[in-house]
């Protein structure tokens, strides 16, 4: 019987999916899920339709709280503001649950249906140990399985009549022997490494940064649930590149010039020092507002894309951030001068609402 | 209402603990309608909280989207519904299969407090307690109209009344509506003079003061021919009436504006509501109910029940410390002139040893909503005790930050965010605008601005519904806007001075 929520669940999965009343799909936002993880929140984009209304715009007041602080404290839990959407199911008593990262990825994934990575690399395969669970027909009698050779047996007489309820008398011949047997398991180990690098010139503002800051979780997370081991590096350039630590990437703020260059320069002497091609899945991401120093430096960075970062990655990508000051040209010169190399995504990111989607752009090719 | 091919009757055990919790809630002074707990599985409950709490409601994609959401945070762990509880005669409450026994007990006492605040409080008092059956009246009507003019039809024009659903006037099922005025016959007017000599008739009769006197006359004739005669807030019922629309129409706004109506109450009452359904599930569990071996669970849950997060207010939390911050008051006599008179150690401290609590409580629950709750009983030492603050943005390090702890200005912020629901109030003031039949709303502002992309498409929507244009008087960032639509344009202008708006504030319609 079909029940009638799932007439409407249909209905609603079309104007998602864009195939019945089309004038609703504009209103369809990634609507937030948000879950705990680890004190902190992550929101799990899931599709709504908000249909307008009069309602209040930006300048919403802010809200009442509860708990310690001191005033011009932060008010953590941002997302949810206020209280005056109190709802209108009465009695609907939730309560909320820590996420792990793995099903965070998981949810991630199902969202944006991305592919299982196939990693790169067959011989990457390590052996680790192995059990006694196999059987079979000769061996050594030492190792001989009396359970399953005498079931056997029993299997045997009794298909040729010869078994007697009252005098159970069972014997194998060589036949019905078995022999316990050692199984190798062999498990894929792989490696992977992402390398981050940023533009920190003047020009990439706090909220650039955050845009950053959200998508690379989302990355870490992802691909952090199709490798064994993934390693991160963090590079930050305007002028000159720098490998720095986690904290520092996201929120050093220089200002100067941009040249990219630096960091294609500097990524790819961390992978040839660190990380050879063979041995590792190698995932350089790259985001900026789009400036480069000079066209000269921008055809300096294609011929290091296309002649050595390329061939050594199982992908390129590059994010360009809308900023006020970003002209936004790189992403254009990297897909005039590149446009067939499979290996090189780049995607626009214009606010935060288009983080899934540059997420999606990213992950969708699996490799 | 049954659900196909599930049995919901409850078990021997919780039926048992069921008539327990009836007869203590009874013994306490909790006065129900009968109470009808049925047993759903996850998915039953995600379907039917989708519905809210009807599972024969109309069809519609909406439902189905807050079911995805439902069973998506269910399935991932993020949150799972305890509980649901109707308002209606017999109050129907659903329990949650998987739940433990200590579970099952709290949720029942809980919903036995939400049953004895369906019933007697005031602003319950109009809605509908046969709502079940008007549910699925409605559900039986809108699928007729589907089968008779399409599926797609219907449902576009449930979307635009949608849209313009919180456009009803709250207060609406209480105004008593006097009936209308006879037309009067027009009388010849003679203008009020005194009899003076021609030297005198100037000042004993200034030409100033007729003048205005005849300004007055002709402004009241102006509001005489106005439509509506006053300006109403329940747009809904207004378009219901009186836009050009199809029967079928005006049944599907009739019925979609009883539905915004029976929610109303609910969310004029969310913080007492839940407080008091708190108070007696923490009452009657620890009191009476909890087993020693299920005391840590209870306590687990409870206390999730009641955690509270930065930057929010927990309804249950505020909700049952204020009622037993109140009987605590009234017990020892904390209240009065007096009282508030001594400065705050000693009000801390005073005890006369009245024995009100209990009573007050109850008379609390009684008489009051969210807004007059908050305003009347939240006190300086309470918003203290409670460690409630402002919050607001902050442009310069683009955070939310902690503003103030001064209980005024909780208090007052507070009661903004409560007062109607935390929605703009606007108003139909002239559905005859420049003489043309044009419908003019009239925002009351009050510091915030409307969200401009979304009231445009709202205007589409009433366009679509009045068939003339619409035009919306509101303000940005304090500077006068009147925002139009003519069916293919939309424009903005400046307002310099506001051609209605002096007559309009305060339009609530006077009773």
């Amino acid at each position: 019987m079909v029940r009638k929520i799932d007439r409407d669940h249909t209905r609603f999965r079309e104007i998602v999916r864009g195939r019945i009343k089309r004038d609703l799909k504009r209103f369809v936002s990634s609507g937030e899920m948000i879950g705990k993880q680890g004190g902190r929140y992550v929101s799990i984009p899931i599709p709504q339709i908000n249909l307008p209304r009069f309602r209040f715009g930006k300048n919403e007041k802010g809200g009442v709280g509860q708990g310690e602080g001191e005033p011009g404290d932060a008010v953590d839990g941002e997302q949810q503001p206020g209280p005056g959407q109190a709802g209108e199911d009465e009695g609907k008593h939730s309560i909320e649950v820590e996420v792990g990262l793995d099903e965070l990825a998981q949810i991630l994934g199902e969202e944006l249906g991305l592919p299982r990575i196939e990693p790169k690399g067959s011989k990457q395969l390590e052996t680790e140990g192995g059990s006694w669970r196999g059987i079979r027909r000769v061996g050594p009698e030492s190792l001989r399985h009396f359970k399953r050779t005498y079931t056997e047996a029993l299997k045997r007489q009794i298909a040729a009549g010869l078994y007697d309820p009252d005098n159970p008398a069972i014997i194998p011949i060589k036949n019905d022997r078995r022999y316990k047997s050692r199984k190798e398991i062999t498990k894929p180990q792989a490696n992977a490494v992402i390398v981050y690098m940023m533009d920190v010139s003047g020009s990439m503002g706090r909220e650039q940064k955050e845009i950053v800051r959200i998508e690379a979780f989302w990355l870490d997370t992802w691909l952090r649930s199709q490798y064994d081991n993934l390693e991160v590096v963090y590079i930050v350039h305007d002028a000159v590149a720098h490998v720095v630590d986690q904290h520092t990437f996201f929120h050093l703020r220089e200002s100067g010039g941009t040249k990219i260059s630096s960091a294609y320069e500097l990524c790819l002497r961390v992978i040839r020092d660190r990380y050879p091609p063979e041995e590792w899945n190698i995932y350089p991401f790259h985001f900026s507002d789009g400036d480069n120093w000079s066209t000269r430096d921008t055809e300096h960075c294609v011929q290091l894309l296309s002649n050595e970062i390329l061939p050594a990655s199982n992908q390129f990508s590059y994010g360009q951030v809308k900023s006020a000051y970003g002209s936004g040209q790189f992403k254009k010169d990297l897909d005039a001068a590149l446009p067939d190399e499979p290996k090189l995504v780049t995607s626009d990111i214009l606010d935060r609402e288009g983080i899934l989607a540059s997420i999606q752009t990213f992950l969708q090719k699996g490799r | 209402m049954m659900l196909p091919s599930t049995n919901t009757s409850l078990p021997p055990e919780l039926q048992r603990y069921h008539a327990e919790i009836k007869e203590l809630a009874k013994g306490y002074g909790l006065d129900t309608y009968e109470t009808v707990f049925e047993m759903v599985d996850h998915d039953e409950m995600n379907m039917i909280a989708a519905y809210g709490g009807f599972p024969t409601r109309y069809p519609h994609w909406r439902f189905g989207m807050d079911y995805e959401q439902l069973s998506k945070s269910y399935t991932y762990g993020l949150s799972k519904i305890y509980e649901l509880v109707i308002n209606n005669d017999p109050c129907y409450a659903y329990l949650m299969r998987a739940n433990s026994t200590t579970d099952q007990k709290l949720v029942m006492a809980h919903v036995y407090g939400h049953c004895d605040f369906f019933k007697n409080n005031y602003w319950f008092s109009k809605t509908n307690r046969k709502m079940m059956d008007v549910m699925a009246n409605h559900g039986t009507r809108i699928r007729a109209y589907m089968d008779r003019h399409g599926v797609g039809v219907v449902e576009d024009f449930i979307d635009r009344v949608h849209a313009l659903d919180n456009l009803i006037d709250p207060h609406s099922p209480f105004i008593e509506r006097r009936a209308q005025p006879k037309a009067q016959t027009e009388e010849t007017y003679e203008e009020p003079r005194i009899r003076a000599k021609d030297y005198m008739d100037r000042y004993i009769n200034p030409p100033e003061v007729l003048a205005a006197e005849r300004k007055k006359r002709e402004e009241a004739a102006v509001q005489a021919r106005r439509f509506p005669p006053e300006p109403t807030r329940d747009v809904l019922l207004f378009l219901q009436q009186f836009a050009p629309l199809e029967r079928w129409q005006q049944d599907v706004i009739a019925m979609l504006r009883d539905e915004s109506y029976y929610f109303v109450p609910q969310m004029m009452t969310k913080i007492m509501n839940e407080g008091w359904a708190v108070y007696w599930h923490s009452k009657l569990m620890c009191e009476h109910l909890v087993e020693p071996s299920e005391i840590v669970t209870y306590c687990d849950h409870h206390s999730g029940t009641l955690a509270t997060q930065p930057g929010r207010v927990n309804p249950y939390k505020l909700g049952v410390e204020l009622f037993r911050d109140i009987e605590d008051r009234w017990n020892r006599g904390k209240f009065g002139l007096a009282w508030q008179n001594l400065d705050i150690d000693e009000r801390r401290s005073f005890d006369a040893g009245l024995g009100l609590g209990r009573e007050k409580i109850f008379e609390v629950r009684r008489d009051h909503n969210d807004v007059t709750f908050i305003d009347n009983f939240l006190c300086e030492e309470f918003a203290e005790a409670q460690n409630l603050y402002v919050y607001g943005f902050n442009q310069r390090t683009g955070q939310y930050e902690i503003l103030d702890r001064d209980w005024t200005k909780v208090k007052q912020q507070l009661l903004w965010s409560l007062t109607n629901f935390g929605q703009p109030r606007i108003a139909i003031v002239d559905a005859n605008y420049r003489n043309r039949g044009e419908l003019y709303l009239f925002h009351d502002w009050n510091g915030v601005d409307l969200q401009f992309e979304q009231a445009k498409l709202t205007m589409r929507s009433l366009f679509e519904l009045w068939s003339r244009p619409v035009h919306v008087e509101t303000r940005e960032e304090g500077e006068g806007r009147l925002m139009s639509f003519d069916g293919s344009d939309f424009e903005v202008q400046e307002m310099t001075n506001s051609a209605d708006a002096a007559q309009v504030v305060g339009f609530a319609p006077q009773a």
